[in-house]
């Protein structure tokens, strides 16, 4: 099973899907969750060795390709995205550590467990995630850092990634590489919610990679804003991405997703839909950061995160109205 | 580690110790070089250990270690290279800050075997022929340290923090080395020594 055999999509997956393996990138979450048992590989491909077809961030079309196993850092010190889209800049820098943020890469990223605490705990076996139907030790536990939206009375665990938001803010595509080709979905369907199944997180089949996000168009007038209980490097309590198309004053297009709050990356449509064809001002804000959080449900410790999610929603609108860009 | 002079030495070797316990569930991993009659085996059997050459500070170390074994604990355990530091073992610390190909990575989340081919630089590979690097140098003198035990994360990480470019105001210092924390909370000072050190590195 040597990895040089790694060099070519199809023969990435044979041993992918041979052993159930788990792939391994930059091991920023497998490592961390392995010393912790919580995931328990008998096998581990390295599938870094694909970065030299994985890892090209290109002009596309009218848009952008990233390849999956591109770095975090490197992506959010690329210049042009910076400029035409610093919603993904922002969302990649303000995650994280530098270090972590050296080793891990765009698929891995998007990839990345919760953060709850009871998921992350063996000790507790009623964990519906970990264990299905045993129980959520979250649901009458400490639950501050938890979902408000997008829960079911199985799992209330939140998604914790940054540049998810931005890619499903963007309507991005995702390009998945398995043993039978390569297959493009919205990235709006990679994740699924808990529901009754908590154990099932992605759309991903077994043997299949992510090996690209495209995004069309430019999005210069985009935000990412995320508040936290510490300045930096801490996940987000709860954070914004928007993107906006704005001409003579009058809002054409506004993307809202929202971070920290959900179980699954959360495009906020209900909330676009308020924006659409508005001139903006805080009236409105304050309107489309209520319509975000209309479903959501707090528990005993999180119940703040809707206010605070609210807040977050239209300071980060009016940072994207007033940016130079 | 030396004994202090003048102690009665028992001969035990706690990281030896540890070093031989048995490990718990065994996972075979395919590494990036050509496989060997070794690799192919440890995936019959999880449990032998797998050889893997690190290149660190240099120089080239041949190991046989279990395939689970991290970057750190090569580093510490096997090569005795004692430098980097075990803060909280999951990424979330930075003491254990080492470069690899230049870049800053936290050693305790990156698997050796997953480094083989790579060029690892420790805290103990700064020095030349007993001068310090001009960081060790900053750190020494502003006073950037108290219990020294974040210390050589720290300085691992500010020398790449000033190669990345991200050195060039205060806020940015805190910012990009936000990664490292220290718990003495002698952060005023560590920013102020990686002001110091910055130009002359810069320079090359």
């Amino acid at each position: 099973m040597a990895v040089q055999a790694l060099g070519t999509a199809a023969a990435a997956n044979d041993p992918l899907t041979k052993a159930a393996a788990q792939p391994l990138a930059g091991g920023t979450t497998l490592i961390d969750l392995m010393k912790l048992d919580v995931m328990r590989p008998t096998t581990i491909v390295d599938i870094t060795p694909l970065a030299h077809a994985w890892s090209a961030i290109a002009p596309s079309g009218d848009g952008l390709r990233l390849g999956a196993l591109a770095k975090m850092s490197d992506v959010a010190a690329h210049t042009e995205i910076q400029r035409f889209y610093p919603v993904i800049a922002d969302s990649l820098k303000l995650a994280a550590s530098a270090q972590l943020r050296n080793m891990a890469t765009l698929g891995g990223n998007v990839m990345q467990r919760t953060r709850c605490n009871y998921f992350r705990d063996v000790s507790y076996e009623n964990c519906n995630k970990r264990n299905p139907g045993s129980g959520c030790a979250a649901m009458d536990g400490v639950n501050r850092i938890h979902a408000v939206l997008g829960t079911s009375d199985q799992c209330i665990a939140t998604y914790p990634g940054d540049f998810a938001q931005a890619l499903i803010a963007l309507d991005a595509m995702v390009e998945i590489t398995g043993k039978a080709g390569t297959r493009s979905m919205p990235f709006a369907q990679l994740h699924k919610a808990p529901g009754s199944t908590p154990d099932i997180e992605t759309a991903l089949q077994p043997g299949e990679l992510i090996s690209a996000f495209s995004i069309s168009g430019r999005w210069p007038r985009s935000v990412y804003l995320k508040a936290r209980d510490r300045q930096s490097y801490e996940f987000a309590l709860s954070s914004a991405a928007i993107a906006l198309d704005v001409q003579d004053g009058a809002i054409r297009d506004a993307r809202v997703a929202l971070g920290g709050v959900a179980t699954v990356p959360w495009r906020a449509r209900e909330a676009e839909a308020l924006l659409k064809g508005q001139r903006f001002d805080e009236a409105l804000a304050q309107r489309v950061a209520d319509a975000a959080f209309a479903d959501a449900r707090g528990r005993r410790y999180n119940s703040f995160k809707i206010a605070l999610g609210k807040r977050v929603v239209a300071r980060a609108l009016q940072q994207a109205v007033t940016m130079e860009i | 580690m030396p004994d202090k002079p003048g102690s009665r030495s028992s001969g035990f070797d706690r990281r030896a110790f540890m070093a031989g316990a048995a490990g718990s569930a065994l996972i075979p991993i395919t590494a990036r070089a050509a496989s060997e009659d070794a690799r192919a085996q440890a995936t019959q059997d999880p449990s032998l250990p797998v050889e893997v050459t690190l290149r660190v500070n240099g120089k080239d170390k041949r190991l046989s270690i279990d395939a689970r074994t991290t970057v750190l604990d090569a580093l510490r355990e096997h090569l005795k290279l004692t430098g980097s530091k075990k803060g909280c073992d999951h990424g979330q610390c930075g003491a254990c800050t080492v470069l690899i190909d230049d870049r800053r990575v936290v050693s305790c989340l990156t698997l050796a075997l997953a480094a083989e081919g790579q060029e690892i630089t420790t805290i103990e590979g700064l020095a030349t022929d007993d001068r310090l690097h001009p960081m060790q140098q900053a750190f020494i003198d502003n006073d950037a340290f108290q219990c020294g035990y974040c210390t050589p994360g720290q300085i691992m990480s500010a020398i790449a923090c000033v190669k990345e470019g991200h050195a060039g105001s205060e806020a940015d210092i805190r910012e990009y080395m936000s990664g490292n924390i220290c718990r003495c909370a002698a952060y005023p000072n560590i920013v102020a020594a990686v002001k110091q050190a910055a130009p002359e590195i810069m320079k090359g």
